[in-house]
This record gives C-alpha cells, structure tokens and sequence, in this order.
C-alpha cells in the first residue's frame, strides 16, 4: 500500500473517468438485478451470465460481419449491429429462463428460485466453455474501424473526443457513457410513461392485487426479465468494446459487481442501481489506482457488506414493511 | 361409529381413503424406496451404512479409495454441517465454502513449513474447529438484522471476498505471503491420533468413517433435541417462532455456529489428506456441489445427505478428467435408461420410446452417411466395448466443432420443449431428444467431461427445484401465507 506522495490530478481525472464507464456498465446489469427483485423478489443469480451471453452475441456478429480485424460494413452500423443482436438475443434468453427455471417455482418456499438461479448461472456458465471454449476472444476494440489493423494502427473507438485536465476521453468510452444514459431515459420514461411500465409499477407493488385488477401479471414479469436481459445485453457488448476480451467465467464477477451496486443503491429502484453503479464503478476504480489491482474486488465487496450492515435497504432503496 | 361396523359409513368412501396406499402401491420403484425410508429405524440405518462403508478398503485399490471412498465421506460431512445451517435453521448461508476453506488453510497453517510449525492434531483440531465455529458465529451475527434474500448476499460476499483474500490479497505475514497465493500451501502433515500419523489411504479412511458417524449419531440426537425442534419450527416460520418466545437470534447464532464447526473439522482433513490446499478448492464450484449433496437427499434429512453424498460424488468421479471416457460413458448411458424406466409408465409407451430411439440412430446414420460420408466418419473417443454399436449408430462427423455446437443447442431446445408437451406429444419429442443426448455425448461431452459434468449439475439443480424441491427423501413443505 505504497499512497502516492503528492496529490496527482491527472491520475485523479482518469481514474473518475474510467470509474464512471465502469460504473456505467455496472448500472446497467445492476438494473436487470433491481428491477427482478422488485417485482418477484428473487435474486436472479444467472443475470451475470446473460451479460456475458450478450458479450459473446456481439463478438459472434463481429465475427459474422468479417471479424475485427476486416470488417465488411462501416464502424458505425457494426457497432450498431452489436448492440441490436446481444440485446435482443439477451432479452430472448431472459424470459425463456424466466419460463422455464422460475415460473414453475412461483409458490415454492423460497430457497427453491435461489437454488434454482444458481443451477441456471451454472448452467450458462459451462454452456458457454463448451460451445466456445475456455480461450479469450477478442474483440480487437483498439484496431477496429483502422485503415491499417495489421499494423496494429489505432482506430477510431481510441480517439480523444475531448480532452479534460490533460486525460484523453476516448471515443469509446463516450459511446458507453452516451448509450447508457439513453437507455436510462427510456427506462425511466418506460416505467413512468407507458402501459406496460404501469402495469410493472403495480405488480411489484402487490402481484395478487394486481392480477385481480387484471392485469396478466405472467407477461409483466416476462417483459421485465425481458428489459432486464436487455440491458445486460447491452453492457455485455460494452465490456467487449471498453476491455477487448471476452470469456466464458466474465459474468460471474461482473455480475456480483453489479449486484452490489443494486444492492447499494437500494434494490428494487431504478435510480439507486445506476447510482449504485457508478459508486461500486468509482469505488473499484479508485481502489485499483490508489491500492494496488489485488484490493479493487475486496473493496467493493467491502463496501456491499457495511452498506447492508448499516443500512440494509440501500441508499435509495425504502424499506419494506413486513406483513403479517 | 361404533353402531354397525358391517355397514358403509356415511360420508366416508372406503375406495376414497384408501387412495395414498393404492397410489404408494402403483408407484413402482420410487414408492418402495419411500416406504423402506419411512419404515427403517434410524440405528438400523446407522448400522447399514457403517458397514457398507467399513467393507470399501477390502475391495478399492488406494487411488479408488481415495476418489469414492474419502471423498464422499468428506462430502458427506459438508453436507451435514450445511444441513444444520439450511436444513434445520433454514438459513440460506452461501458463504458455507468460506468456512471449510478457512479450516482447510488454519489447519495447514498449524501443521506445514509454511511457518515451521507443526502442532499435533490432538491441539490443532481442536483449535481450527473451534476457531471455525466462532467465525461462523461472526458470520451470523449479521443474520440477526438480515432477513431471507439478504443473508444470502451477505454470505455470498463473504464467500467471495474469502476467495479474493486467500488468492489475489494473500498479505504478507511474518516475511511471508500468508496464504501463499494462487499457489497455495503445500506439504501439509497428515492427521495423527495422539502422535499415531494416519499416512496411508486406508488409515484415512478408517479415521474418517470413525468422525463421520459420529457426527450422524450426534446430530440424530441434536435434531431430537429440543435445540433441534426449536430450529425447525423457527425454519418453518420465525415470526410464529419468536412469538413463542424462542430465542430466535440464538437460535440463528447456533446453527451457524454448529454449522461452522463441521465445515472446520472437514477443512483439517481435507487439507491433511490432500496434503495441499489451494483457492481453487473453496469456490462456487465447490459450494454448488454442497448445495446438490444436500438438496438431492433432501433438506433437512440425514439419510437424504449421506445418500445425496454418494450420488454426486460417485458421478462426479465418473465424470472426472482422468477417469476413463468408457467408464463416464456407461454412467450417462445408463442413467438415461434408468431415468427412462424410473420416469415412463405404461411399458408400451417405454418400448415405443425404446424402439424410436434405436431406430431413429440406425436411420439417422445411415442417411447421414448415404450424402455425404464424412458425416459419419468421425472416430469414437475411447470406445471401449461399445464403439462397434456407437459408430454404426450415433452421427459422429469427421470434424465436428459446428456440428457438436449445433447439437447441443439442439438438445437444449428439445429438452425444453419436453417439459411443456404432454401425452403422445411427450413420447414422441423424447425419442429424438434422447437420440440427440447420446449424439452431444459422444460429440462433445466426451472431450470436456468435466465440463459437461458441471452443465449436468445446473441442469440437476433447476430441474430438482421445478419437480421435486423437498428434494428425494424431504417432506414436501407448505408454505402458510
């Protein structure tokens, strides 16, 4: 633990600025996990690996489309195409596992969907070894979109798009900062605004209430299994373009990342996961620069721990009344 | 009643109440083993398997004994300390595998060069067990506040971070990585009974055949207790509990405790007869296959664990990497023709199943072979006496990545659709699902048995929690609301 002597501003910059596209990506899983446990209050434990399928979706369009290193269409569409595929791939995979791993245990004692989420994740897991092996795949994020990849020419997605305190901001790490925010202003608006969101807000409320007013209360939480695997998509994808390498055994800790930014934030809302995020992001990022790599996980999971400890609805989080 | 015993009862059809015995009657295989575990004495049990378990050494050699023999028994231990957490309390502690890790690593601690200090078991596990139990009582001490989902969390967190520190934080102690790192400590003293060194298998064995029953007498007697009795009224509803005016945050604080200690006592000798631990050995892999020993058997019974231990274990061996690919083969041949004979009623529809499945593999060959002959060209792994019938039967391409991909992912749709069709339908999907089962078997299982064994588990657990929670030998659960 050797603290750097003087205050270094510029490592300050670019640890904020890694910490916040980090903690982008953590939102977002962290709203899959927020938004299942609000509405059927189960720890979906196979989310982290719906990110990573998303991960794999978007390294197979790549691939698909000519592969990193000579890709057929413009960065832009391909990017494009990324996001699309793993987001709906992720969101098709959410509800068949919504239906055929925890449906059935609706009105089992609660440890069966714990159980249960846990073979899934596991399930996922090794899937994904068989299929694609336990090497790394890259998505060669660095070289892609170059005029010259073989010679290792740095391509767009590394660009500054603006400089701040002498720290470049990459192009890249502004698409993750952008997409992220439009995908938080159209769940929200989902949410407040549209039938559907209506019909969300009430089944977490009181599923039973609910389904007496009539409302199909199956096909909300499919839908949010739906949005939630949506949004893990997306962030699989992200973590391929921000980090290049995706592989089979990546959910399990981003995943866990992402739930304790769910968790901090205050499980079941919406704006606590993605301020839950961008803490857990900030925290790992600070803790990576200021201590040392090998103390980042313990940070976090440091943090989780005292922040249930003390205040165990999290920070956005209300706490629920019990009924007897 | 008593007036006319000859005569029918008014409002109580004879046909109607003697409905549980002529179901238990027509219920084949799965009934009688309900009924020989309803009916069997827990000594007669007891006595069963001490001497099962006593005969393994005089027919193993030392690498089987070690692989079928100690490890179960190991798991076996696991199982029970985590049944008392689960089972009994029906705390949901994900952070269990923390707990034998951190007996595994105190013990080598206190008995490898790792410090030069190499203290006698008859101190060291005593120390590390209880050392274990107060750890756990730290644990639970967050369960008083944490209601359900959340102590899961906790626990997991506590699991992982376990992991983390062991492995990536490894802090230097004394001018040395404490924990040794990613590489763990190695030469680690065997257990000795009072300076007695237990070096070889069948000693091993022997010393923990003696502490496995000991510990399912002892808990026979704690879950007849009233500890016991209090801990299950307090899983089956801890508000109806305290309102009882039972001490529910002790109660809490004991199973963990109680738990603890087992999970400590298994990590010494764990460590002593692996001679070495690593992080590897204290993951979520590990915790999994904890969960599936306790689960299968049934939460909450002690049979249920020691039969759950032996399942798994037996099959997880079969399917180890350095098990021959014949023996895991014949394991998941026949437990899909078990599975089949368990599961399909009436016999007409099991030989139809039969038939379809024989017939659809000479077909399918022979199809797949008439347009293009690389298609069926591929070499069985490790045939054994079975390749003649494999390779005239199951597709198997000369290069098979794609093929064994796509298959895959084919068996998974299948599978899924088996559990929404019902009737003929059933019967009919079974036949090519079962087909395909053998196909990926032989296309990719067999290279990566110790990854199909892991998607085997998953698999297990989803499809145990959506049949069969209370798991084989528990007693289904109905939850009050």
């Amino acid at each position: 633990m050797d603290l750097p002597l003087a205050f270094n501003s510029e490592l300050f910059t670019q640890l904020l600025v890694n910490g916040l596209t980090l903690g982008s990506l953590y939102g977002l899983i962290a709203l899959g996990y927020s938004m299942v446990y609000g509405i059927l209050k189960l720890l979906n434990f196979a989310h982290g690996d719906v990110y990573m399928i998303g991960a794999f979706v978007g390294y197979g369009v790549l691939t698909l489309l000519g592969g990193p290193l000579s890709p057929n269409v413009a960065l832009a569409p391909l990017i494009v195409f990324m996001f699309l595929a793993a987001m709906l791939a992720c969101g098709a995979l959410g509800v068949v596992i919504e239906r055929f791993a925890y449906r059935p245990l609706r009105d089992a004692p609660r440890i069966a969907p714990l159980i249960s989420a846990l073979g899934v994740s596991f399930f996922l897991q090794n899937s994904a070894l068989l299929l694609f092996g336990a090497q790394f795949r890259s998505y060669d994020s660095f070289v892609l979109g170059s005029p010259n990849p073989e010679f290792f020419e740095p391509g767009p997605l590394t660009d500054a798009v603006f400089v701040v305190n002498g720290v470049n901001v990459q192009l890249i790490q502004v698409i993750v900062l952008a997409t992220t925010a439009v995908l938080m202003v159209a769940l929200t608006l989902l949410v407040a605004k549209t039938r559907i969101g209506k019909a969300m807000r009430a089944t977490s409320f009181d599923r039973e209430a609910a389904a007496m007013m009539g409302i199909d209360t199956d096909r909300v939480i499919a839908s949010t299994f739906f949005i939630g695997s949506v949004l893990a998509g997306a962030a699989g994808v992200m973590f391929g373009l921000l980090f290049s390498q995706v592989f089979h055994f990546m959910g399990f800790l981003a995943g866990l990342k992402g739930f304790t930014a769910a968790v901090v934030g205050g499980i079941g809302s919406i704006p606590g996961a993605m301020l839950g995020g961008l803490l857990v992001g900030l925290a790992e990022a600070f803790a990576g620069g200021y201590l040392g790599g090998r103390w980042a996980d313990l940070t976090v999971f440091g943090i989780l721990i005292l922040v249930l400890l003390i205040r165990p609805s999290g920070l956005l989080g209300t706490r629920a009344i019990q009924k007897v | 009643m008593e007036a006319g015993e000859d005569r029918p009862r008014v409002g109580v059809d004879d046909w109607v109440a003697s409905v549980e015995t002529r179901k238990e009657r027509r219920g084949g295989f799965a009934a009688a083993g309900r009924w020989v575990d309803a009916h069997l004495p827990p000594w007669a049990r007891l006595a069963i398997f001490a001497a099962l378990a006593a005969t393994l050494p005089l027919w193993m050699d030392r690498g089987d004994l070690f692989a079928y023999g100690i490890f179960t028994l190991i798991y076996i231990m696991l199982g029970l300390g985590l049944n008392v957490v689960v089972g009994y309390a029906g705390l949901l502690d994900l952070g269990y595998v923390a707990l034998f890790g951190f007996g595994a690593y105190f013990y080598a601690l206190l008995s490898s060069e790792q410090y030069g200090i190499h203290w006698p078991s008859w101190i060291s596990i005593p120390l590390v067990v209880t050392s274990t139990a107060l750890l756990g009582l730290v644990l639970g001490i967050p369960s008083r506040r944490l209601l359900g989902d959340y102590l899961a969390i906790v626990t997991l967190f506590f699991g992982q971070a376990f992991v983390v520190f062991v492995n990536a934080a490894n802090p230097t102690v004394a001018g040395k990585g404490l924990t040794g790192g990613p590489n763990g400590i190695a030469d680690i003293d065997p257990n000795d009974i009072f300076g007695y060194e237990l070096i070889s298998r069948t000693q091993q064995y022997y010393f923990i055949l003696g502490v496995v029953l000991l510990i399912l007498i002892g808990l026979h007697f704690l879950s007849e207790s009233r500890t016991g009795r209090a801990w299950r009224a307090l899983r089956e509803d801890p508000l109806a509990a305290e309102a009882m005016s039972m001490p529910v945050n002790r109660l809490k604080l004991m199973a963990f405790a109680f738990g603890a200690a087992i999970a400590g006592l298994a990590g010494c000798i764990f460590a002593a007869v692996l001679t070495a631990v690593t992080s590897g050995n204290f993951g979520l892999p590990i915790l999994i296959t904890i969960y599936a020993v306790v689960i299968l058997g049934g939460i909450g019974s002690l049979t249920g664990v020691v039969i759950g231990a032996i399942v798994i274990n037996v099959s997880f061996q079969f399917l180890a990497p350095e098990n021959p690919q014949d023996n895991a083969r014949l394991l998941f041949y026949a437990v899909i023709v078990l599975l089949l004979v368990l599961g399909v009623r009436p016999w007409w529809r099991l030989s139809v199943v039969f038939a379809g499945v024989a017939a659809l593999g000479f077909v399918a060959n022979a199809v797949a072979g008439a347009i293009d002959s690389s298609w069926t060209s591929g070499a069985v792994v490790e045939g054994g006496r079975l390749a003649g019938v494999i390779s005239d039967w199951v597709i198997i391409p000369s290069g098979h990545d794609r093929f064994a991909n796509i298959a895959y992912i084919a068996l998974v749709v299948l599978v899924l659709t088996l559990t929404r069709v019902h009737g003929w339908w059933r019967t009919i999907v079974m036949i090519p699902t079962i087909y395909l089962a053998f196909v990926v078997w032989e296309t990719s299982f067999v290279e990566q048995p110790s990854v199909a064994r892991w998607i085997l588990f998953g698999a297990l657990l989803v499809f145990l929690m959506t049949v069969r929670p209370q798991g084989l030998l528990g007693t289904p659960r109905v939850e009050i609301v």
